[in-house]
């Protein structure tokens, strides 16, 4: 019944998440509101990581997989994107460069570690 | 040809999971950047349905199963969180200075590239919040005026793309400490790049969740001022 038990607090939390998502007039979805709520929960004592530990971290463990069916979507608006693919490509593949790269270093600088001392 | 799973339940999951399969085994074999089992997954799965010519509808009569469980999945992120709330407290700033800049760089390189491509205000709007999370992304796309469908594509590009070129990133802009690097695929890859934190380690993982909620939650603010700037 274990992992019944942990998949019904999952659920439960997300429906809450949902509950805010629809009461809310915010565009923040349901799985913020849900992300937020768990940590809380396990914060506060509400749940404990025993409770959702081993259901949980199968979810995050099949993350990825569950990011192809969205994906394979991008079959059906390929008509629309054709025209500007290009630009809307190149743009997309810059900044996420630089995103990942500005993220990264100002975290690490941050950190009061410089990249290089480590090499 | 594609009468025998036409009415089928199953096929759209177990083609999914059977191509993400098929893409941990090519990666076992090439040791490549482009070898992402998810970026194959993907390929895999597009290439079987244009060859057998089978809708996207009947893929997702079986897939959407799989997607339903993205907001349940999402949610537990807060579990390795919460196991690694100490390293937060330790680093908050950091973390805050890093997830900040990343999403000021998203807004501007999409603001430079927008005026660089003479790209309309809508087309504009529907890049900015390309580098977060699908349901944030999409709810700004729609609420400033941009085209939902085409932000969900750039939103699953960048996904892709940051999943793939993490590593060459990280060495290229030396980039070690494991804070940094998931502050860094969380904030410009979200969810999918959380994926790759995950993989990565512990701490990764952890710091991307972080930085994919708190990164969302800065774009629908930055998102509505820099929308005003074209």
């Amino acid at each position: 019944m274990k992992y019944l038990k942990q998949f019904a607090v999952i659920l439960t939390i997300s429906l809450l998440g949902e509950l805010l998502h629809f009461r809310l007039p915010l565009p923040i979805p349901a799985s913020i509101y849900g992300l937020v709520l768990m940590l809380l929960s396990l914060r506060f004592g509400l749940v404990k990581p025993e409770q959702v530990r081993e259901t949980g971290m199968f979810l995050v463990d099949i993350l990825a997989v569950l990011f192809v069916p969205p994906a394979v979507r991008l079959l059906t608006v390929w008509d629309v994107l054709r025209p500007k693919a290009l630009a809307y490509a190149a743009i997309t593949l810059v900044s996420t460069v630089l995103v990942m790269a500005a993220a990264g270093k100002a975290t690490q600088r941050a950190l009061g570690k410089t990249g290089g001392d480590h090499e | 040809m594609n009468e025998v799973w036409n009415d089928s339940l199953f096929f759209g999951a177990a083609l999914t999971l059977l191509a993400y399969g098929a893409g941990l085994f090519v990666q076992s074999r090439f040791r490549l950047a482009v070898c992402n089992p998810l970026l194959l997954a993907i390929v895999f799965v597009m290439a079987f349905l244009t060859a057998t010519d089978t809708d996207y509808e009947t893929y997702e009569a079986g897939a959407k199963y799989l997607s339903y469980l993205l907001t349940p999945a999402t949610v537990c992120l807060a579990i390795p969180l919460y196991e690694k709330l100490q390293l937060l407290r330790k680093n908050w700033k950091a973390v805050l200075a890093g997830v900040l800049s990343g999403v000021l760089t998203s807004l501007l390189t999409v603001l430079a590239g927008s005026l660089l491509f003479g790209l309309s205000k809508r087309d504009y709007i529907t890049l900015l919040p390309k580098s977060v999370t699908t349901a944030i992304g999409m709810g700004v796309s729609e609420e400033l005026g941009g085209y939902a469908s085409l932000t969900v594509a750039a939103i699953i590009v960048t996904g892709i793309f940051g999943n793939l070129i993490a590593e060459p990133v990280f060495r290229l802009f030396r980039i070690q400490e494991p804070v940094a690097r998931g502050v860094a695929l969380g904030t410009s890859s979200h969810a999918m790049g959380t994926a790759k934190a995950m993989q990565l380690g512990e701490t990764e993982g952890a710091m991307s969740s972080l930085s994919l909620a708190v990164a969302g939650l800065l774009t629908v603010i930055g998102a509505s001022v820099f929308a005003q700037f074209y």
